[in-house]
Formats: C-alpha cells, structure tokens, sequence
C-alpha cells in the first residue's frame, strides 16, 4: 500500500475544501472497498480525508413524505432501520442480499453507491485495463468475462457496477444529495452512474471534491409488491450475476405502475422506461413478463464466458415480476426461489 | 482539527489512538496506514484475530468494535480512534469460556481452527443481534466467515445451542 496523508474532517465545508485543494485525496468513511483497492494498488490516494466523525449518519423524514438516508449510514442501520423495513422493503432486501454481516456494518450508504467494479483485471495492475489506465485497453472483452456487462458495454469496458442497494435505489427512483466546492446539488440515481462510453475511468458523474450528504427516497409506498431477486454462484456473500429490484402499484391483478432495475448487467443499474410501459395498465400475467423481459434484453451483447446472462436475466425478470405482483417478495434467508 | 499533521506536503507522521481493546485502554502512536488487523497483532501482540485472505473476503479477522463485527483488515486504526475494540482474547471471563467457546468445544465445530477466533467473535455479535432464530438465518448471517474445512455443520450446532440456552433462561 502507498503512504498517504491523513486529515480527520470535522465539517462537511472543511472535508470539500480539502479535498477540492488535492486531486490526489479520497474520502474515505466505511473504508470496505477503497482499503481492499489500496491493498491492490488499485487505489493510490496521497491524502486521505476521514468523513466518519461528519454529521451525516442519521435517517430522517423528508419534505414531501419521503425518508432522507444520510450518507454515513451503515447497510446495515440502513437495512435495519423500522421505517425503511417498513415503507421500503425492497431497499432492506436488496442490502440484505449483499456483502456479508462484518461488511454491512462498516459499508456506508454513500460508499456502497461510490464502490467501483470488481472486473478481475481492473483488480491486478499487471493487467492492462481501460477503467485503471486509460488507453491500455480491455482484457476482459476477449478474456474471462463470466462476470461481465450485457448492456450497454461500450469497446473500452465491459464492466458492472456490483452494488446491490443502489439496484433498489434505481427502482426506488432514489435522489443523491451532494456537496461540493460550487454549493449543493441533486442527482437522480438513474444519472448518478454512468456508462462506459469513452471514457470508462469515470464511474459516476459526481465531480472531484463533491461529497454525498444523503440519499433521498420518494413518498411512493408499494406494499408487499416488491422483490429483489438475486441470482449468483454461491448462494450468500457473492456478488451477483443477474439481479432484478422491482416495485408494482397493483390495482387488483392490474398493474397501475411498475419499476423495475437489473443489477450484475450493465455499468450501472439498469433501467428501462420503455420495458415498464409496457407493463402499465397489464393484468399481471406471464406472457406479458416474457414480452418485457424480452424488450429489455433485446439489446444485450454476450461475450464468451457471459452469454448465458442474457437468457438469466430473461428468466430472473418473469420470476421477479411473478413474485412482485403476487405480493410474495423474495426471502434473503430460505434462498428457495418461489 | 487535522489530526496529526497539516498540508499534503508534509511527510505523514505517527498520530496518536486511543483504543479500549478487551476492557484495557490502549495509547498508542501508529502510521495512517496500518490496519487495525496489524495493530491487533503486530503492535499489541493479539495474535488470536487471524489474517485470512487480508481482503473482507473471509473473516478471519473478525472483532467486535463498539458492539459491531467488523471485518479488522479493512479498517485503518487511525479512524477507530475512540473505539471499544473486543477480540477473542477478551471473550472469557474471569477464567471461564464463553459459552458460545464452550459450545465450540461441545460441538466440534473446527477442524484447523484458523478461521474459529472470527467464527467465535462473529457467532458472538451474531447472538447479541438476536436477529438469528433458525438454523437458515443462522448460516445466512454467519456467511461472512468462510471455514475451508467445511466444519459448517458443527458451527451452525454450536451457535444454535448457545441461542436456546438464552432462550431457556429468558423464560
């Protein structure tokens, strides 16, 4: 691991100016992902800016009915916490279905939306990788790639965005809070990460020395008629290979409204407006899942190891919509897919 | 306050933490980057927390920090400073085991051992969450200590025994 400076903030104002005065700082709070990233040589930050001692670890009713998760909030006070269990109950599964107990406990709200991908070569500096070092190129395109994107890859990468929470939140239709030099602004979770395009080494489209204060949930309340589906190769504590988060307004066995996300495809949480339509105003029937379902992959591009996702994600999407509209989330303890 | 040094030019210096590890205070000077694992071991001679896979893959390196386990490879000591730091050192008291190490023993529940100081200290948290009621919660949120010798079965056992004996004498 390199040497680096360390600076304890005791403000929000005095965290963003120090970091907005050296572009070589990180901030650093749960620590669970850019630590294991220093171990690797991944991550060389030469300043380390500790946020854990900032005001930000608390749950709060929001203007307008919705609930604001400040971004030192633990995954697991997140996933624990009675109102989110109870008016959120896809964002508590989505956790739950994540990383492991040690792990939710120091991962925070803010950084588990700021962890960057597990791609085997962007992990091994003695691999060229166009995320790590821009222009050296993508081994994982013509590598091992069982991991890999579906969607919306571009030639320079190929990787997912592994977070779980931030699936739900991207359904949920979440808003990031942040902080910066230029004063505070919004960001919906849909434009928080980005695609690959050319410029892969940008994951999100936060800007260097803005800090996230908080994340914000809608007042929408979907009842029971929610699931998050996690499909993986081992059955706890793995990331996913194909993740679905969906929420329906149900009007008898109509859906009125639908949300769904898919996580383990794509650069960032997958959402498609055109695939939800088509669910809007449907009796919650299997044929029509498989009509959406396939709307939604009908873009996907599989890669060696990978091409079996697109089918997975095919069959996760119906399931997921099964379990949703019938009101029968899935369980993150009996791993039984109903 | 700028804890231990001012300006990125600067070289890093010691910053001085102050720990509770197992009921006793603990000062001490230590380098930014050293990782409470290595404090643990290297500095305070706690060499019963085990350095796995050193990545928050296994969890070896299992401590309870104010209540909480955490995995200890992937926390720098510095930013623990304050903190109320258990390790399996500090679990018997007063010669006797606790009863989930007790139970341990009764059950088998290792082969090598290795991975049993984190198995124990996360098995303990795991109680005291009072969140695990059947064997299935139990595996599900005892999935972050990876035991290679596959003693699974007998760690479920032993934890399982441990809640029911709470249970019985809370009635």
């Amino acid at each position: 691991m390199n040497r680096f400076s360390y600076l304890r903030a005791t403000s929000i104002d005095e965290a963003v100016r120090a970091a907005a005065a050296d572009p070589t700082s990180r901030f650093i709070a749960g620590g669970t992902n850019l630590i294991d990233l220093m171990k690797y040589n991944v991550e060389r930050p030469e300043r380390l800016i500790d946020i854990t001692r900032l005001p930000l670890n608390r749950i709060e009713e929001a203007d307008g009915g919705g609930l604001r998760i400040g971004a030192l909030v633990t995954n697991d006070e997140a996933a624990s916490d009675p109102r989110i269990r109870d008016r959120y109950p896809l964002l508590s599964s989505a956790i739950l279905a994540g990383a492991s107990p040690q792990l939710r406990n120091s991962a925070t709200t803010g950084g588990n939306l700021l962890q960057r991908t597990r791609c085997y070569y962007f992990y091994d500096p003695g691999t060229p990788c166009n995320k790590r070092e821009p222009g050296t190129g993508c081994p994982a395109a013509f590598g091992r790639n069982r991991i890999h994107a579906i969607l919306g890859t571009s030639e320079h990468c190929i990787a997912t965005h592994p977070s779980d929470m931030a699936v739900a939140l991207a359904a949920l239709e979440a808003v990031v809070h942040v902080a910066g030099p230029d004063g505070e602004r919004a960001i919906p979770l849909s434009d928080f990460h980005r695609l690959p395009g050319d410029h892969p080494e940008i994951d999100t489209t936060l800007r260097h020395g803005e800090i996230i204060t908080a994340v914000e949930l809608p007042p929408t309340d979907y009842g029971r008629h929610y699931t998050y589906l996690k499909l993986r190769d081992r059955l706890s504590y793995a990331f996913a290979l194909v993740s679905v988060a969906v929420a329906l307004q149900m009007d008898g066995d109509t859906i009125a409204d639908a949300r769904l996300a898919l996580g383990g495809v794509a650069h960032k949480p997958w959402r498609d407006p055109e695939g939800e339509a088509m669910l809007r105003g449907q009796p919650a029937a299997e044929d029509r899942f498989a009509a959406v379902a396939s709307h939604i992959l009908k873009d996907a591009k599989g890669y060696e190891d990978n091409a079996f996702k697109i089918d997975l994600a095919k069959r996760a999407i119906i399931r997921a919509l099964s379990q949703a509209a019938a009101g029968t989330p899935q369980s993150q303890t009996d791993k039984r897919i109903q | 306050m700028s804890a231990g040094h001012s300006g990125s030019a600067t070289l890093p210096e010691r910053i001085p933490v102050t720990l509770t590890v197992n009921g006793e205070v603990r000062q001490l000077d230590v380098l930014p980057w050293t990782v409470l694992l290595d404090l643990l071991r290297d500095h305070l001679a706690l060499t019963g927390t085990k350095k796995g896979c050193d990545h928050g893959q296994c969890g070896a390196c299992t401590v309870i920090v104010d209540g909480k386990r955490i995995n200890s490879c992937m926390a720098f000591a510095v930013m623990k400073d304050g903190s109320n730091v258990t390790t399996i050192e500090g679990l018997a008291k007063d010669g006797a085991l606790h009863p989930l190490q007790q139970a341990f023993i009764d059950h088998d529940a290792f082969q090598c051992g290795y991975c049993t100081p984190g198995q124990i200290c996360s098995g303990v948290a795991l109680i005291e969450e009072g969140r695990a009621k059947t064997r299935d919660e139990i595996r599900e949120f005892m999935s972050g200590n990876i035991c290679r010798c596959g003693a699974y079965t007998n760690i479920v056992d032993a934890i399982e025994q441990v809640i029911g004996a709470n249970g019985e004498a809370g009635r």
